[in-house]
């Protein structure tokens, strides 16, 4: 876990500089190795890891735009995801996706750029598990100002009413971009709402990746049990703006000092500490962290940018025969049954 | 899962008539026996069968857990439906009306129809979205519009518009044996209801045995010589009438039922705009931004040099009004529809 952790906060610091390159001194979003937004979750890693920890490979993840932490903790590929985010051919999605829509199928990992987005799809993954009697889980992941979104509430009714195995985490960072959470909801601990639709709910008031380990345990177990969903809000410390290029202008200097030094990285070295490891065993798994972050760096920033023609790729994934515009013939579409209603 | 396919011209002739309802149900039921990954879930789509009977007899047979009554919450299960299609099953989701795509449309055009591209093909999503479209009975503006275009103006999704109960039962056999996500409109005025009667013409023969449709492959309901009417779901009805009114007037009408938006068969159109050099496109979605442009762009595209005259009929760009007097004004008609031929044959 702790791995996960340091991994996943090294790989975000890289990525400012990566970032970074290109866009100073004047900023330009557009310019540089690194295109689009990029929000980072420096703060975010007790969540992701106490999380994921108890996941498997056939249990599906779904994060928000704020995904990496998650995915590096859900065993991701990081080579292809970071050449996804330098928009390259052998990305995870071959540069069509970016940082906010990370897919992978090899470990049911999918996260997407609208708030809440990601909590139907879990649903819809819990309901394929228990419908095919598996025992496989599903997690979605969103912010605390996804809370109000109605997809999220729906979601929490249709999972609750089928007793889905699927378990909704929120990461209560305080701030919806500029919006502090005592101004956009009254109920400051989030896991009540679970009670509006007959559910447990546990908030972890700390950023104690121990604790959260605890919590998603039960949660996780209770969801493969058959047992149906469970609410878990965490609250984390977002280190850094919304996202890159974000002043803060909204956001108290003290706010950002706090969130600084509550660290849960810090945190679960002392609890680590404190059960008899040695600091040389931390700066080991430190190193190994980092190793593995600049070799997935490296690696990316070598890959070939995908060709101009590879845009008009994957639109489908059982294309029509033609391309409808260019005046060729739709009969050619006919004439091959088979594929167009393709078996799977 | 039985991949037998061929095309509709060879199939076999059959005496037994179905509803359009009759005829998509039979293909949904045989696709669930097939294969048990298939499911359908919706509002009222369990007990009561589906409000337009798309789902009639359904749950006797397969049991709750496989045809789903859901809460009122469009948003959670039409992107459950694509959680659980990206995880390789292949489930029907009914959206009752069209008109209420507006509370879950992210979930249809962010999810269904982008997540095969934004993740470079590595995810398909092979689900249906069915949904019943069309007006003529009076509902108003919430709850009788097409929206044809909507659908199939954002990239990533296949459109699906049968007029016929076989083409009803073809095309969702093929529907649901894609690997992508189809939107499936059955016109209302077209199911055969008992509290909303069709016209004649979907009610058609319609094999025991499966078959597809392939996707982009348009209908020529009837060949003539002099002017092309293309048009799609119940005004393929109505187009065919008018055509047997223009027909004693000496006037040879050739009319193309489009069948699917997404793909579209450009080329039948093309084809016959070369023979008769005018062509009427006839639409019940709104007339502006939408099909009937479409088509005439790619006549003009395609066959500029040999197309005389063009003209369109569709919804002239206002909310379906619900008074008869007015629905009946705005909605194209058999009379419209031979009224715009003569003009072009002039």
């Amino acid at each position: 876990m702790y791995e996960q952790m340091v991994t996943a906060r090294h790989y975000e610091e890289r990525l400012v500089d990566e970032y970074l390159v290109g866009k100073q001194p004047a900023f330009d979003i557009s310019a540089g190795p690194i295109p689009g937004e990029l929000h980072l979750a420096a703060g975010h890693e007790a969540s992701g890891a106490g999380v994921c920890m108890h996941l498997r490979d056939d249990d599906t993840v779904t994060a928000p735009h704020r995904p990496h932490h998650i995915a590096i903790a859900k065993g991701v590929d990081l080579k292809r995801m970071t050449a996804e985010i330098f928009g390259r051919k052998t990305g995870l999605c071959r540069g069509k996706g970016g940082h906010m829509h990370l897919f992978d199928p090899d470990v049911n990992f999918a996260c997407s750029g609208i708030i809440a987005q990601g909590c139907p799809p879990a649903v819809g993954a819990a309901m394929a598990a228990k419908k095919r009697n598996t025992d496989s889980v599903a997690v979605a992941f969103l912010g605390e100002g996804a809370i109000d979104q109605g997809g999220f509430l729906e979601s929490l009714n249709l999972a609750a009413v089928h007793d889905l195995p699927v378990v909704f985490v929120v990461e209560d960072n305080d701030w919806a971009i500029s919006m502090p959470k005592d101004r956009v909801t009254d109920v400051q601990n989030g896991a009540q709402r679970a009670a509006g639709f007959d559910l447990p709910g546990v908030r972890i008031d700390s950023d104690d990746a121990t604790a959260v380990y605890e919590a998603a345990g039960e949660a996780v177990m209770r969801a493969r049990d058959g047992n149906g969903p469970t609410l878990i809000e965490v609250q984390v410390h977002r280190r850094m703006g919304h996202f890159m290029g974000d002043a803060e202008a909204y956001r108290p200097e003290a706010d950002i000092d706090r969130a600084k030094e509550r660290d849960s990285i810090e945190r679960l070295a002392e609890d680590l500490r404190s059960h008899g490891v040695t600091d040389d065993e931390l700066d080991e798994i430190r190193e190994r962290a980092h190793e593995r972050v600049e070799e997935a760096i490296s690696w990316a920033k070598e890959q070939p940018e995908p060709g101009p023609e590879e845009a008009y790729e994957n639109v489908f994934t059982n294309p029509p025969a033609q391309a409808a515009t260019d005046g060729g013939s739709a009969a050619d579409a006919s004439g091959d049954a088979d594929e167009m209603g393709g078996d799977n | 899962m039985a991949t037998e396919s061929r095309d509709y011209t060879e199939a076999t002739e059959t005496d037994r008539e179905l509803t359009m309802s009759r005829a998509m149900v039979e293909a949904i039921a045989w696709e669930m026996r097939e294969n048990e990954e298939v499911f359908y879930m919706g509002e009222d789509v369990a007990d009561y069968g589906g409000i337009f009977s798309s789902t009639t007899g359904l749950l006797d047979e397969f049991g709750r857990d496989r045809v789903m009554d859901v809460p009122i919450s469009e948003t959670a299960y039409l992107g459950a439906a694509v959680g659980a299609a990206q995880a390789g099953m292949r489930p029907i989701a009914e959206l009752m009306f069209v008109d209420f795509f507006g509370v879950a449309m992210d979930q249809i055009y962010n999810n269904m129809a982008k997540n095969t591209y934004m993740s470079g093909g590595s995810f398909s999503v092979p689900m249906v979205l069915t949904t019943a479209v069309g007006g003529t009975y009076n509902d108003a503006g919430q709850h009788s519009q097409t929206l044809y275009g909507t659908f199939a103006h954002l990239p990533g999704m296949k459109v699906v518009v049968p007029s016929t109960a076989y083409d009803a039962k073809g095309l969702m056999h093929s529907a649901i044996r894609d690997d992508d996500p189809v939107v499936y409109m059955f016109h209302k005025r077209l199911m055969g209801l008992g509290w909303m009667p069709s016209p004649s013409g979907p009610k058609t023969g319609v094999p025991k045995e499966d078959y597809t449709i392939p996707f982009g492959k348009a209908d020529v309901k009837r060949p003539g010589d002099d002017v092309t009417v293309v048009t799609l779901g119940l005004h393929v009805h109505r187009a065919m009438e008018a055509a047997e009114q223009l027909d004693d007037d000496g006037i040879d009408a050739e009319v193309i039922d489009l069948r699917t938006l997404v793909p579209l068969d450009t080329e039948t159109v093309l084809d016959s705009v070369r023979k008769t050099g005018k062509l009427l496109v006839v639409d019940e979605d709104y007339q502006s931004f939408g099909v009937t442009g479409e088509i005439i762009a790619r006549a003009a595209e395609g066959a500029l040099d040999d197309l005389s005259a063009v003209k369109r009929l569709a919804i002239p760009d206002v909310p379906i009004p619900y008074a008869r007097s007015l629905e009946d004004e705005v909605n194209p008609g058999t009379d419209d529809i031979a009224a715009a031929v003569r003009e072009l044959h002039e």
